[in-house]
């Protein structure tokens, strides 16, 4: 047993003493050094071939050592030698992937080692030896380039990681901003969207608005002939007293004239007589005149009134103006209700000056005035009040600027509550059929856009009503 | 005879006077006027058992010719009671009966027709 004991000690011995053991450990060294790296390098994408070159860095190493057992040769070189062949492979496969940066970092880690283990080779091999000084400085430095091959293996991995870290925070950053790409081309598209849906509702309004428009313009021509229709026997009436006096001082005009012959046939002819008869003739021809003028001008009123306003103005005696619609509006509702009498009143201011404005408008204006004026009275009238006198007043002065033209009536009056909406189109008290609700608000319309004037309303409830029609003067050109 | 005309057209004045200026040149006829209903009552009042006959328009402003008519029938006026002959140109059925209902002697219409008006007044005035 001691023999056999002694004998594995021998053989121990003699294995310890030829073979290069350290190469082995040399190759754990490697090993390890390339597990390092390669876990740094984890990723296949930073080098997939390098993961061969490194795993197969002990083939080297055992090789060697087999190859030196067998052959009994030991030399504490090879070991060295070797440790540098890692470094380069290590070294080299760094370098290929330089702009990584921990891989930089693992690049410097090992440089110093390398060094070290450069100049120990070259020494050994050589056979040389440094100076003093510089032996213990390379003393010195093989002593730290462990702790900084590791020191510096930490930082790397922590830059590993921060710039993995960094990684995700990129991806991340990039996810956010290709969904914020996406949010706005939804949100490009809902407004493409949109702004179609807008554009179509734009011009579905435009036509709508043109057709109201239409309508509108419609409108005014059938509230025009409306009142032209209720001023119709009015009319008649007022064309038919001027035709009679026509008539009439036609035909004893021509009485005259027999009796001015007869006169002049006569032997003794009476002269003061045939002057006196040739007066009156003159007299009735001018009478003639007076009147079919009077019949010529309501004809041309009417027609001015049913045409299409050419908004064309021209200075106006507002005073016969307002006297002349004052008459149509009477005799229309005369013809309608032959009961029906009222108390006409006129105080025109003499020497009014002539206004410019569209006569036909104003006269629209005027006539709805009237209209409603004996429309209120009517209807008080026919509340049966005792003594009632249905009185309908118009009254022209001038005001500074201004001419005013004032429509009195003491008539139902008008509410308050009412007083607000009567300019308002469409809005009528009168029964439905009676009234298109239009009147006032034209007349509005025509009185404040047309002539920039004003129109206002004044009124007791069953007292009286008073417009007001204020038109700045212009002296007529 | 004394003949009252009621209208608001003063031309009438004018045409009466013409129309009559033979009647009256001989007073056969002896015309007033009055240019309303109101100036009417007033000038019968002013001048009591003068006016024999009333000729009045039916379309006045302010007391028309039928308001006239009514006061000239009912109201207490000195006698004799002057006849009442309505002319106008609304010559409908409703406003004729209206008319004689309320007392008038006669209803014209329109324009009138001056050679049967005479004929008329001729007929009154010798009656």
């Amino acid at each position: 047993m001691n023999d056999d004991a002694r004998h594995w000690k021998d053989l121990a011995l003699y294995w310890k003493t030829h073979a290069n053991w350290d190469l082995l450990i040399a190759a754990g060294f490697g090993m390890l050094l390339a597990i390092l790296v390669r876990s740094l390098l984890d990723r296949p994408r930073h080098l997939p071939r390098a993961r061969a070159w490194l795993l197969g860095l002990w083939v080297p190493a055992v090789v060697g050592f087999g190859l030196t057992a067998a052959l009994h040769y030991q030399n504490p070189l090879f070991a060295k030698w070797y440790q540098l062949f890692t470094y380069g492979v290590v070294a080299a496969v760094l370098w290929r992937v330089r702009h990584y940066r921990p891989a930089a970092t693992m690049l410097w880690a090992i440089a110093l080692p390398a060094l070290f283990r450069g100049l120990d080779v070259g020494q050994k091999t050589l056979g040389i030896h440094f100076i003093g000084a510089v032996d213990g400085y390379v003393k010195v430095v093989s002593k730290i380039s462990a702790p900084l091959l590791f020191g510096l293996y930490g930082v790397a991995m922590y830059q590993k990681q921060s710039l993995a870290k960094e990684q995700v925070r990129r991806a991340e950053e990039e996810r956010q901003r290709q969904l914020t790409a996406a949010r706005n081309a939804e949100l490009e598209r809902l407004v493409t969207e949109r702004t179609a849906t807008l554009t179509q509702q734009a011009s579905e309004l435009q036509t709508a608005l043109a057709e109201l428009r239409t309508t509108q313009q419609q409108l005014i021509q059938s509230e025009k002939m409306a009142s032209l229709g209720e001023l119709t026997a009015g009319i008649a009436h007022e064309i038919q007293n001027p035709l009679n006096f026509v008539n009439n001082f036609a035909d004893v005009s021509t009485e005259l004239v027999v009796e001015l012959e007869a006169e002049q046939a006569s032997p003794t002819p009476d002269l003061s007589l045939e002057a006196e008869l040739l007066a009156d003739l003159r007299h009735n021809l001018t009478k003639i005149n007076q009147h079919g003028q009077r019949a010529a001008s309501i004809v041309r009123g009417m027609l001015a009134h049913s045409r299409q306003s050419t908004g064309e103005r021209q200075p106006t005696e507002l005073n016969a103006l307002a006297d002349e619609y004052l008459r149509l509006a009477y005799h229309g509702l005369r013809a309608k209700d032959k009961t029906f009498n009222a108390t006409l009143k006129t105080d025109f201011a003499a020497l009014l000056p002539l206004v410019s404005v569209v006569p036909g408008d104003l006269g629209r204006v005027l006539l709805n005035l009237f209209t409603n004026a004996f429309y209120a009275v009517q209807k008080r009238q026919q509340c049966g009040v005792a003594g009632y006198v249905p009185t309908v007043s118009v009254a022209t002065r001038r005001d500074g600027d201004e001419v005013e033209i004032r429509v009195r009536d003491n008539g139902t009056g008008i509410p308050e509550a009412v007083q607000a909406k009567i300019f308002q189109p469409f809005f009528t008290t009168k029964p439905s059929g009676e009234g298109t609700g239009l009147g006032l608000s034209l007349a509005h319309d025509i009185v404040v856009q047309g002539h920039g004037g004003t129109l206002t309303v004044e009124s007791q409830e069953g007292e009286f009503t008073e417009f007001a029609v204020r038109l700045p003067f212009r002296a007529a050109g | 005879m004394k003949i009252l005309v009621v209208d608001d057209e003063p031309d009438v004045r004018l045409l009466f006077e013409q129309r009559f200026r033979r009647e009256i040149r001989s007073g056969e006829f002896e015309f007033s006027f009055s240019y309303s209903g109101e100036e009417a009552l007033t000038f019968l009042r002013d001048h009591p058992s003068e006016v024999v006959l009333i000729l009045s328009d039916i379309n006045m402003p302010g007391m028309s010719g039928l308001e006239l008519l009514r006061h000239v029938k009912t109201d207490p006026l000195p006698p004799p009671p002057p006849l009442v002959m309505m002319l106008t140109a609304y010559g409908d059925t409703a406003t004729h009966d209206q008319a004689m209902q309320l007392g008038a002697n006669d209803f014209l219409i329109k324009p009138v027709d001056f050679a049967a008006l005479k004929q008329k007044l001729q007929t009154i005035a010798t009656t």
